[in-house]
């Protein structure tokens, strides 16, 4: 345990474990708890970054037993990006969380229920993240999705409704599915080289016919957890039924999990087939209009929001086509800045609709401009979200794009340049049906009553928006952190 | 045919049935038992991943993952029956 | 970095950096919002004189930001980025007054003045940026910033305006994205350069030089407004006045119209883009759009849309004089930049004075206005007559310099197009007058009684017409628009 307790990889694992377990043993300080070990967690993931930016890849061998028998921990610049992204919107979700779950006089037992659960599943997700990020090896990779899979149905179902509760079997049903796809791949890999781990894998290269059937199963499994068209059937229920914190974390980092799963192994291990690149990237431009679409008809705000994840979900695949062409470097800088601006938008805009829709009682789109009340910080919040999800400069939607963009343009792919650009414009059609919702006033009948007055609990969505539209201010400097230790095939 | 292909191919067999009563049944239940057809279809690959000729050991390793699997699978399969009893609780309320 | 270099930050940021403050201010502190308010305006107004002398006497002012790799933010202060900075940050001053009176007794004014001053933190980026990614980004801006204060009136109307305006001008920014990019991945840089950046470019690129050139200004023509891309204006006019003043008659437009000067002089360059001859077929369509848009102009009963309209055809002759090719047209142009910024913004001034003071917003109910309301018509007036081209008004001096650009490059289609040009200008805004002045009020006024309406909302109109009057008059003046112009001509035509 000695060198668990030093080492920050090691760090990153058991704090938010032992937190985990001690919010569910402890459930009256469960959300102190979860704060708590949200900064610590915050600060080892800080202290990490310095770490690898200043001296390189860190690597861990948990007991001193190391690769191929034993487990690995190891950090590059995208694993630090990924931890930095996961510490931040997780602590300020947890804030939003502890404000929204607050002990009230007289509450029902649900109510205590969701301020009891909401702690420990929420270290628990953040264990299995955190490991998954550092994992090195496909079957730990396959066990940390795992956790996080369980971790994210408890958070889907925590508000107890029928609807969550249905959406929530589906969910997880559809997760456990692509749990066994990916563990049929890691089989197939074992199989065919005698190795799991990525290094390993990578160093070997030689391309086995077993090994493009594991990247295809491996493949539709993750496509499957992470809500790749078609395979997105479970998602909006789940994300518009959860309550506003968990969507959140669930729109904003349990899909990303995957998603750097699948282009940890599309880039690292295996060079796939063009065939199949372009099959993603084909099913990513599908995954851009079905849910931009659906997005346009969604009735709920809430709704609308998960929806919009399907479609930039879809947008980040489009990278995957561009694999293995001049522009890939560019294209894979790209879906790491989308991944990262989706979180952090994602993570605002769902904290503020879960705000908006508790304002006016309901979070029907038709009926929001007759909402006598309009929680001003909030909305403010939700309008810069949007800013960053169309992708307007400055913001961290915009850089991704920019990349995505340029690696399509240089390596002559025109169609996936279109796709980008009239996935934009989709974007922008279906969040503008929300911002004129707010900004209507002649079908109010009584006094506006504009809430001015801000809550604490207003604070975290608008810290990520605004996050999220400044970021491009340090995007350079995101780019050089991801390009330590050249994931992706990036060269720093 | 060796025995190891056999088994595979048996499991992938097993992976199939199980999927193809996932997609067509809209009962929870069904569902929750095909997954686990399934999932024992993914371990009969695995293991007959760890087979090796005769005169060696067979490999340890693909079966320490089986097992990690099976507790992944028992464990799911534990939430999502715990899921159906609450969706089955509120239909009929007491 | 000097204290003197961090001007062009300085300058942005007056307004950048009072809208935080003014968007969490309480709805009732209008004293306070006003103060900031014009403190920053005057400031601003301050600072850009600095700026110009400075320039003037050839001082360079850069301010670069790392972005991405190879990309930067570039703030620069050339004389052609004074010439826009000075127009929008007088007309802040001036339409910031006359908003507070307009506004006097509306609602979510923090968050309209808020926006105000995003608009015209966006408009000076536009003016300042150094290079063509840097002006996206402003661009964009502009675009997010005025789309709150179109819907501002939050009424079903408004609102599908508002829904057009953004269709428009985000889809022209998506375009003009694209148009950057290709830049960027073509040419390894964005940045203005005086002659242009693609000269080298030309013999192995032409086609895709071309489809660039289109690119880039189908992304600028959105917002000015060039036919066909122009539906959006009139329809946004359901804006409060002073949004349509200063966004729609001046910043709005004046960005997209300044950055296809911006792309041809500073990207293309002049000379490869004429012997591209891509300028040609621009300024045929600039030609089309001033005919068009005021024969639309023509047959408007609503007096805001015929301003809108007549704002259509105007701005052209700003894409127009550029097109041309000929320096002296271009002093027309880069004179027009300005004067048709005064003169437009008092005519809609003098608009929302007519709508507020009287409830007249329809042409054929300015009979006898002029008698009520004599200030505001009096400044109207002189807009109109200088819109017309009357000498010694504003208006006079850039068509001049249009006509004589044309002139001298043979192009005597100009002379033409000028003078048709300036009838129709008489006869959409002639009965006006006639009306206004000499024209019995027929049956009850709209609103009976005397007009309601402060100094604040009479004397800023009365000023900018008196700019208007100025820039006629004292044309050849060190600091004149047309003294600037010619600056700024040297710069882009001689090596």
């Amino acid at each position: 345990m000695t060198d668990l307790a030093l080492d920050p990889l090691g760090l990153l694992v058991v704090i938010p474990l032992l937190g985990a377990l001690a919010a569910f043993a402890w459930p009256r300080g469960a959300t102190g708890l979860s704060l708590l070990v949200g900064l610590a967690n915050l600060a080892v993931a800080a202290a990490l970054a310095v770490k690898v930016a200043t001296v390189g890849p860190a690597h861990h061998a948990l007991g001193g037993w190391g690769a191929p028998l034993g487990i690995d921990l190891a950090a590059d610049g995208l694993s630090v990006l990924m931890l930095l992204m996961t510490a931040v919107i997780g602590l300020l979700v947890s804030f939003t969380a502890a404000a929204a779950f607050a002990a009230t006089p007289g509450e029902d037992d649900a109510a205590a229920r969701r301020r009891a659960c909401f702690p420990p599943l929420w270290l628990l997700l953040l264990t299995g993240l955190n490991a998954l990020f550092l994992s090195r090896d496909v079957f730990n990779l396959y066990v940390t999705l795992e956790i996080v899979a369980l971790a994210s149905v408890g958070l889907a179902v925590l508000s107890g409704t029928r609807a969550a509760l249905e959406a929530g079997l589906r969910y997880l049903v559809a997760s456990l599915l692509g749990s066994l796809l990916f563990l049929l791949g890691v089989g197939l890999i074992y199989s065919a080289y005698g190795r799991l781990d990525l290094d390993g894998l990578a160093a070997l290269a030689a391309p086995a016919p077993v090994a493009s059937a594991a990247l295809v199963a491996m493949l539709a499994g993750l496509a499957l957890k992470s809500a790749l068209f078609p395979l997105h059937f479970w998602l909006p229920a789940a994300h518009a039924n959860a309550t506003a914190p968990a969507s959140a974390l669930l729109s904003a980092l349990v899909v990303k999990g995957a998603l750097y799963v699948a282009l940890r192994l599309f880039t690292e291990v295996f060079a796939p087939a063009d065939p199949l690149a372009l099959l993603v990237g084909l099913l990513g431009a599908a995954a851009v209009l079905w849910g931009s679409l659906e997005a346009l008809r969604a009735e709920r705000l809430k709704l609308l929001v998960a929806w919009s994840t399907v479609a930039q979900i879809g947008l980040i695949f489009v990278a995957f086509a561009l694999s293995g062409t001049i522009g890939s470097a560019a294209a894979w800088q790209g879906a790491v800045l989308l991944m990262l601006a989706h979180a952090i938008a994602k993570a605002a805009m769902f904290l503020a609709a879960g705000r908006i829709a508790e304002a006016a009682g309901h979070d029907l789109i038709a009926r929001l401009d007759r909402a006598t009340v309009r929680p001003g910080l909030a909305l403010f919040a939700f309008g810069l979200a949007t800013i960053s999800l169309i992708g307007l400069p400055p913001s961290a939607g915009f850089v991704g794009k920019w990349l995505l963009m340029e690696g399509a343009l240089t390596a002559g792919g025109w169609a996936w340049l279109a796709v980008a650009l009239f996935g934009t414009a989709l974007t922008a059609a279906y969040l503008a049906r929300p911002l004129a919702a707010f900004l209507r006033f002649d079908r109010v009948r009584r006094p506006l009553a504009d809430e001015y007055a801000w809550r604490l609990s207003d604070l975290p969505p608008l810290a990520l928006a605004l996050m999220a539209v400044a970021f491009g201010l340090v995007a350079t400097q995101t780019l050089d952190l991801l390009a330590i230790g050249s994931p992706l095939g990036i060269a720093p | 045919m060796t025995t190891a292909a056999i088994y595979a191919a048996a499991g992938i067999l097993l992976v199939g049935i199980g999927l193809y009563r996932l997609v067509t049944t809209g009962d929870l239940l069904r569902r929750v038992v095909a997954l686990n057809v399934a999932s024992g279809g993914t371990g009969a690959v695995l293991v007959a991943a760890a087979w090796r000729a005769p005169p060696g050991p067979t490999d340890p390793v693909p079966h320490a993952l089986v097992i990690t699997g099976i507790v992944v699978v028992v464990s799911t399969t534990a939430v999502a029956l715990a899921l159906i009893r609450r969706l089955h609780d509120e239909e009929e309320p007491k | 970095m000097t204290a003197s270099s961090l001007l062009p930050l300085a300058i942005l940021l007056t307004s950048l950096g009072v809208a935080p403050l003014i968007f969490l201010l309480r709805e009732e502190s209008a004293r306070l919002r006003t103060a900031l308010n014009l403190a920053a305006a005057v400031l601003k107004v301050a600072l850009v004189a600095w700026l110009s002398w400075r320039v003037a006497e050839g001082a360079v002012y850069e301010v670069r930001l790392a972005f991405l790799p190879g990309l930067d933010l570039v703030l620069q202060a050339d004389p052609l980025a004074v010439l826009f900075v000075a127009l929008s940050s007088v007309l802040w001053l001036i339409t910031t007054i006359y908003s507070v009176g307009y506004l006097e007794r509306g609602d979510h004014r923090s968050r309209f003045f808020g926006f105000f001053s995003l608009c015209v933190a966006a408009t000076v980026g536009v003016a300042m940026a150094g290079n063509l990614f840097t002006f996206l980004v402003f661009y964009e801006l502009l675009t997010l910033a005025t789309y709150p204060l179109v819907v501002h009136r939050g009424t079903a109307e408004a609102l599908r305006a508002g829904r057009i305006y953004l269709a428009y001008t985000l889809g022209g920014g998506l375009v003009l994205l694209l148009g950057t990019l290709w830049l960027w991945t073509l040419t390894g840089t964005t940045d203005f350069v005086p002659r242009g950046i693609v000269g080298d470019l030309v013999a192995d690129h032409r086609t895709a030089l071309t489809i660039l050139f289109v690119v880039l200004i189908g992304g600028l023509g959105v917002k000015a407004a060039l036919v066909p891309l122009h539906a959006w204006l009139p329809i946004a006019m359901v804006a409060p006045a002073p949004v349509s003043a200063l966004l729609h008659a001046v910043a709005v437009v004046k960005a997209g119209a300044f950055g296809i000067m911006r792309v041809i002089y500073e990207v293309f360059g002049i000379d490869t883009a004429m012997a591209m001859g891509l300028t040609q077929p621009l300024a045929a369509l600039a030609a089309v759009t001033i005919i068009y848009g005021s024969l639309r102009a023509l047959t408007q009963d609503d007096l805001k849309r015929r301003l809108a309209f007549s704002t259509v055809s105007q701005v052209s002759y700003i894409t127009l004089g550029v097109a041309l090719g000929s320096p002296i047209a271009a002093i027309g142009a880069l004179a027009h930049l300005i004067h048709q910024g005064l003169m437009k913004i008092t005519m809609f001034m003098c608009a929302g004075n007519l709508a507020e003071g009287l409830g007249v917003k329809k042409v054929s109910q300015c009979a006898g206005v002029g008698r009520r309301m004599p200030g505001t018509m009096i400044a109207f007036t002189a807009a109109a007559l200088a819109m017309i081209g009357a000498p010694p008004l504003a208006g006079f001096v850039s068509k001049w310099y249009l006509a004589a650009g044309g002139i001298g490059q043979g192009d005597l289609w100009v002379i033409a197009l000028l003078m048709g040009s300036s009838l129709l200008n008489a006869a959409y805004f002639l009965p006006i007058l006639h009306k206004a002045w000499f024209d019995d009020p027929a049956g009850a006024p709209a609103t009976p009684g005397r007009p309601r309406i402060g100094w604040m909302l009479t004397a800023p109109p009365l000023a900018t017409a008196a700019l208007v009057l100025a820039a006629g008059l004292m044309a050849n003046a060190p600091f004149s628009p047309l003294g600037w112009t010619r600056f700024i001509v040297a710069i882009e035509y001689i090596d």
